[in-house]
């Protein structure tokens, strides 16, 4: 994956949509080829069907790199992903973070518990949707709550409180809260159930 | 068994016609016509993201059975974990995406005149043509070992029913029975598939028959994920004692099968007979039958353009999937739906007089040991035009580490179930 500069100046050219007939060894794969092959895992297009891997469509191209680029380092914590993300150069993120970005987030519907939903969703405004904002279907630099696969989401819930993903300064600020005005790291519970079931 | 399904196929809908999806007839441009041969991971994934690439392209698809039955996933069906209608899949999805899909069985493909020929009597003309023959068995490899034996001593490396037979074997099997599983030489289809196999069919007989064996005869002396393996097997079955449910016998240890007698329910090795209630012969692999017929082979497989996928025997046919030879990735299915794409690509854009793009591969495989027990193998690939090699990206890829936590092996799990709903929608959705 090394690439002069003259190589990653082709790579954009791919991307601008201007490529005329460049040798195939010294090219970058178009983004669209790159991220043709995280479908096997991801769905296609990057909307999972579940029921753990998360939907990469429609993430901010800023998460999307963030994301990656921890992957790569070995700072957040993975069972694959950390392995596949040191196979890409920043350019070859760059583009796929830009591709996915565009793709549309599918909400077919998970099964989540309902009541934990409701008390979910009140919890959440209070704690989460100043970052995480319209039902956590936006935000800026974020990751897309709303939909996302349940399994996933208590994943991640998991890891940044047993410190093996870093959370964010402004994060970390509203998960003590939480946990101090709900006793313990359970209250997180129905806050998932709540995201994951939007549809 | 995939003859005998498309002999009854055509029994039944006659020998002269073939059905065809109600695929949308819509007025399309003059396109060029590519024809598919093969509806498995790697032809119905081609097929399909063909049309995406450009849709003003006729694909027709031909595929003998009406439905497929995916190899992976189909050892959890060994262990009673899941059913086989769940490894399922038609082929609406590909008519929904414009694909014409044909059910007949191709016999001949001329790569001067351009011409795919079926059983059915059909012919498709071709601006090029995409061949994903899968994998055939060398019977004879292992003396004693005939398509006719394997309705006895199933293979069950075709999923469908072989994998009810199989199944049904070891339900009826009485506990302390020995299951003796014969590992094929490299290299073959799902490399840690057998190995996986076994863990299935051990977590089985552990709920079930706790008194009963498996034994694995190999023709090597080693194989793929070995050490997760062998931790799994230890972990859950107690391997490397002597009460271990799974014995593993290598070929410099004896375990290589010199021949076998289904009569007598018995492998021969070099120094022993091992005899078994039921017996699993992985056979060793080939290319599908139509790539030998067709004239694309060089020894067992199909040699390629690994970029492109043409064939390097006949140009204007690309052969992939576990049919070619696209070392350095394995014969597996999320290689297959892999090249798939990379196929379609190259072909959308040399039919439009376009240098082929830039391809991209990659390979995930996850093998399931043991209840909330999984771990994978991963690669990136890019490709190396001196060689003509599919080369993996230094520094990536590689296997689950040794010393992850319960909790990543479980984790592990849950992205293999959802790995194969993703891909089996990617490639039949």
């Amino acid at each position: 994956m090394m690439k002069s500069s003259f190589h990653r100046l082709l790579g954009v050219a791919v991307v601008a949509g201007t490529i005329g007939l460049a040798p195939a060894a010294f090219a970058q794969a178009s983004p669209e080829m790159m991220a043709d092959t995280c479908a096997g895992c991801h769905g296609t297009d990057g909307s999972s069907n579940g029921p753990a891997t998360p939907t990469i469509a429609s993430l901010s191209a800023d998460y999307f790199i963030l994301s990656m680029k921890d992957y790569k380092a070995g700072k957040r914590q993975s069972t694959v992903m950390g392995r596949i993300a040191k196979a890409y150069s920043d350019d070859d993120i760059a583009a796929m973070a830009k591709h996915f970005q565009t793709k549309p987030f599918h909400r077919p519907g998970q099964k989540v518990d309902a009541a934990k939903a409701k008390e979910g969703k009140a919890l959440a405004k209070k704690y989460c949707e100043s970052c995480h904002e319209d039902e956590g279907k936006v935000g800026e630099g974020v990751g897309v709550l709303a939909g996302q696969m349940l399994p996933y989401l208590q994943y991640s819930i998991a890891d940044f409180l047993d410190g093996k993903r870093e959370p964010e300064k402004r994060q970390k600020v509203k998960f003590d809260a939480l946990m101090k005005d709900k006793g313990g790291r359970e209250a997180f519970e129905p806050i998932l159930h709540y995201y994951a079931g939007v549809k | 068994m995939f003859m005998i399904d498309r002999r009854k196929f055509i029994a039944g809908v006659g020998a002269t016609t073939s059905t065809m999806l109600a695929a949308p007839h819509v007025a399309r441009a003059a396109g060029a016509r590519v024809v598919v041969v093969g509806g498995g991971p790697a032809g119905a994934t081609a097929a399909k993201y063909l049309r995406r690439a450009d849709p003003s392209i006729e694909v027709t698809l031909i595929e003998a059975n009406k439905d497929y039955y995916t190899c992976f996933m189909s050892n959890e069906v060994l262990s009673g974990e899941r059913t086989l209608d769940s490894l399922k899949f038609g082929y609406a999805g590909l008519a929904k995406a414009g694909v014409e899909v044909v059910h007949d069985l191709v016999v001949g493909i001329d790569g001067a005149a351009k011409v795919v020929t079926t059983q059915g009597g059909q012919k498709f003309p071709y601006d090029r043509c995409i061949v994903a023959p899968g994998i055939d068995f060398a019977w004879g490899a292992l003396p004693g070992y005939t398509a006719e034996a394997a309705e006895k001593i199933p293979h069950a490396w075709k999923a469908g029913p072989q994998t009810a037979l199989l199944r049904k074997q070891l339900e009826a099997m009485p506990d302390g029975g020995v299951f003796v599983m014969v590992a094929p030489p490299n290299p073959y289809r799902c490399p840690p598939g057998p190995y996986e196999r076994a863990s299935q069919v051990a977590q089985y007989f552990k709920h079930h028959k706790p008194k009963s064996k498996i034994i694995i005869l190999d023709t090597k002396d080693g194989f793929s994920k070995q050490k997760l393996f062998e931790q799994a097997w230890a972990k859950f079955y107690g391997f490397g004692t002597d009460k271990s449910l799974i014995e593993w016998v290598p070929a410099s240890k004896g375990g290589k099968p010199t021949a076998l007698d289904v009569a007598g329910m018995a492998v021969q090795t070099e120094f022993d007979t091992v005899k078994a209630a039921v017996i699993n012969v992985i056979p060793a692999q080939k290319a599908g039958k139509i790539a030998f017929d067709a004239g694309l082979t060089e020894g067992n497989w199909a040699p390629v353009n690994k970029a492109t996928f043409e064939s390097k025997k006949i140009p204007g046919i690309h052969v992939l999937g576990d049919g070619s030879d696209a070392a350095t990735m394995p014969k597996s299915g999320y290689a297959a739906n892999s090249q798939g794409k990379v196929t379609a690509a190259a072909v959308a854009a040399m039919l439009s007089g376009k240098a082929a793009p830039t391809p991209a591969y990659v390979n995930t495989c996850y093998s399931i040991a043991g209840e909330n027990h999984a771990f994978s193998v991963a690669g990136v690939y890019t490709y190396d035009a001196e060689k003509n090699a599919i080369a993996e990206v230094q520094g990536s890829g590689g296997l689950s580490p040794i010393d992850a936590s319960d909790e990543d092996r479980k984790r592990e799990v849950l992205y293999a179930q959802s790995w194969f709903r993703n891909i089996t929608a990617d490639i039949w959705g």
